[in-house]
């Protein structure tokens, strides 16, 4: 046992660990307050304790490392876990429009700016997506603070999140290919391997998941639990070993799950998430010298005021696809204007590239501007001031 | 009765919306865990609400009892505890029936089969002790009591 081969190392090890989750408390717990979310927080910690932050850790950097790989693969999994198939099917109808108008504008500025700062493509490929997808976790914390979730503005804003989600299906294998393919020719053929291996996971997620849920309808929470992260990570290790990401693979588990035991494993996997997301977004940042983030500042501010300005237009054109007066298709857009968790985990896949640090500290100034500035925009773009009294006829 | 729109919403449950007899726009939101919100909406900004109500499932149940939706069907069990020999029926008025489209009164129901009609339910709505100017439309089921011999009675003129 290691208690007993490195009794300092490892009582080292606790106090880091303990202290960083302790830090992390108070932080999620400031942000609670402040009505925001706690990742813009999370990243400013992972800069603190990071290589040239205030306290740099030394022992622990490997375990909070791999407790960051499983946070992205439960990160995807509870994504994967959110929506049931006739949600997807419905989503997918009504919101089709609307979803390729939200790839094609909230895309493109990310892409372009990586080409402007002369990355490689993809580098530039994955900014796009950084600066594509909102961030559901913080929209439905907005939408369920602010009373929203009856507007009518709202479904569109939810058909939205279910496209991007099965955007990132495609997107996230693809991008992961074209990071480990090399030369274009390369690229080619892994973004093929890739796409055929989702095809091949998801065609057997989706024909044999109703048989899985049944499997694991039967037994206690615990034994459920334990299935589920099993599963998770067992499947993300063999997509990984294809060359897929890892994160694809967990994200096709959740979406193999149905029917009450979806429900089920969504209720138990969302504080496991909670925990190892928040070690995620701390090492992300932890990797990324201060000095590169205060230099990314600049552009990332451009990109974010370029970006909210599309997620804006995206929900107008949403919301009025769906019959919404001016205020609500002001408020569909200026909801949707938050990046946060996904746009981080995209950023994280091109790592290993030769901009991969570049690409990381504007990622995460970006995701810092708007994960605060959307859920402020929402708050006061297109609201109403609320009145408790009965409207009088 | 009017339309109750029905609307998903992906990843938190669906909302059923309607427009009241004064004209306020009502919704009431289910969220999957069965917590439920009833939202009025805003009359300068019809896609916004001006009041959020938010209920437990345990919430949601006082409410229902408080609206009645469980009234008639309480009293009806009650009724049959008391009397023995007293059944309950209930009847669907079919789009043939003769009664369709005709009172309660027309059909001399209680003189003919002695069975009394205690509640019209319409759709999601019930009527309770219905007078006998209560007109029939087809697709009510009418609630009846009686003995079993006059309940078959009037099953016969009903729906024939």
């Amino acid at each position: 046992m290691i208690v007993a081969a490195a009794d300092s190392d490892a009582a080292l090890t606790f106090i880091e660990i303990g202290a960083i989750a302790v830090g992390l408390a108070g932080l999620a717990r400031l942000a609670g307050r402040l009505g925001i979310t706690a990742i813009p927080f999370y990243l400013l910690a992972g800069l603190a304790v990071g290589e040239g932050g205030f306290a740099p850790l030394d022992v622990s950097a490997e375990f909070i490392s791999t407790a960051a790989e499983i946070g992205v693969l439960l990160l995807l999994l509870a994504l994967g876990l959110e929506y049931s198939s006739d949600e997807l099917r419905h989503g997918l109808r009504t919101g089709l429009v609307p979803g390729v108008v939200d790839g094609a504008v909230n895309f493109a500025p990310g892409f372009l700016a990586g080409i402007l700062l002369g990355w490689e493509l993809a580098a530039a490929v994955l900014l796009g997506g950084v600066c594509w997808v909102s961030s559901s976790g913080i929209i439905s914390k907005v939408l369920a603070d602010l009373d929203r979730l009856a507007n009518r503005e709202t479904p569109a804003i939810l058909n939205l999140l279910v496209i991007e989600d099965l955007a990132m299906a495609v997107f996230l294998p693809v991008a992961g290919a074209m990071v480990t393919g090399g030369d274009l020719a390369g690229s080619v053929v892994t973004v093929g391997v890739a796409i055929a291996a989702v095809a091949v996971i998801l065609s057997i997620a989706l024909r044999y998941g109703g048989h899985l849920s049944s499997l694991l309808a039967g037994g206690s929470d615990e034994s459920l639990l334990l299935a589920v992260f099993g599963l998770t990570l067992l499947v993300g290790g063999l997509a990984q070993q294809l060359d897929v990401s890892a994160a694809i693979g967990a994200f096709l588990v959740g979406l193999a799950l149905s029917g009450s035991v979806q429900e089920r494993a969504g209720a138990l996997i969302g504080p496991l998430r909670d925990l190892f997301a928040a070690v995620f977004f701390l090492f992300f940042s932890f990797q990324i010298r201060p000095g590169d983030l205060v230099g990314a500042l600049g552009p990332a501010a451009a990109l974010a005021a370029v970006a909210l300005s599309t997620k804006l237009l995206t929900g107008w054109i949403a919301a009025g696809r769906a019959g919404v007066g001016r205020a609500g298709r002001l408020r569909a857009g200026a909801t949707l204007m938050a990046r946060g968790e996904f746009s981080i985990v995209i950023a994280s896949i091109g790592a290993t590239l030769d901009d991969g640090a570049d690409l990381g500290a504007l990622a995460a100034a970006f995701v810092l501007l708007t994960a605060i500035a959307g859920p402020l925009g929402a708050r006061f773009i297109g609201s109403v001031p609320r009145r408790n009294q009965r409207a009088t006829v | 009765m009017p339309e109750v729109r029905e609307t998903l919403l992906p990843g938190v449950g669906v909302r059923h919306e309607f427009t009241t007899e004064t004209g306020e726009r009502l919704a009431v939101l289910t969220h999957r865990g069965g917590r439920r919100e009833i939202a009025v909406y805003d009359r300068a900004d019809p896609d916004a609400c001006s009041t959020v109500l938010h209920l437990s499932p345990g919430d949601t149940r006082t409410l229902a009892e408080v609206l009645g939706v469980s009234q008639v069907s309480e009293a009806l069990v009650a009724v049959q505890q008391q009397v023995e020999g007293l059944a309950i029926d209930w009847v669907k008025v079919t789009a043939g029936s003769p009664f369709d489209g005709r009172t309660i009164a027309d059909g001399q129901f209680r003189t003919q089969t002695g069975a009394s009609i205690v509640a019209v339910v319409r759709g999601d709505m019930t009527i309770p002790a219905p007078g006998p100017d209560t007109r029939f439309v087809a697709g009510d089921v009418v609630v009846s009591v009686g003995t079993a011999d006059g309940l078959s009675r009037l099953r016969h003129l009903l729906a024939p």
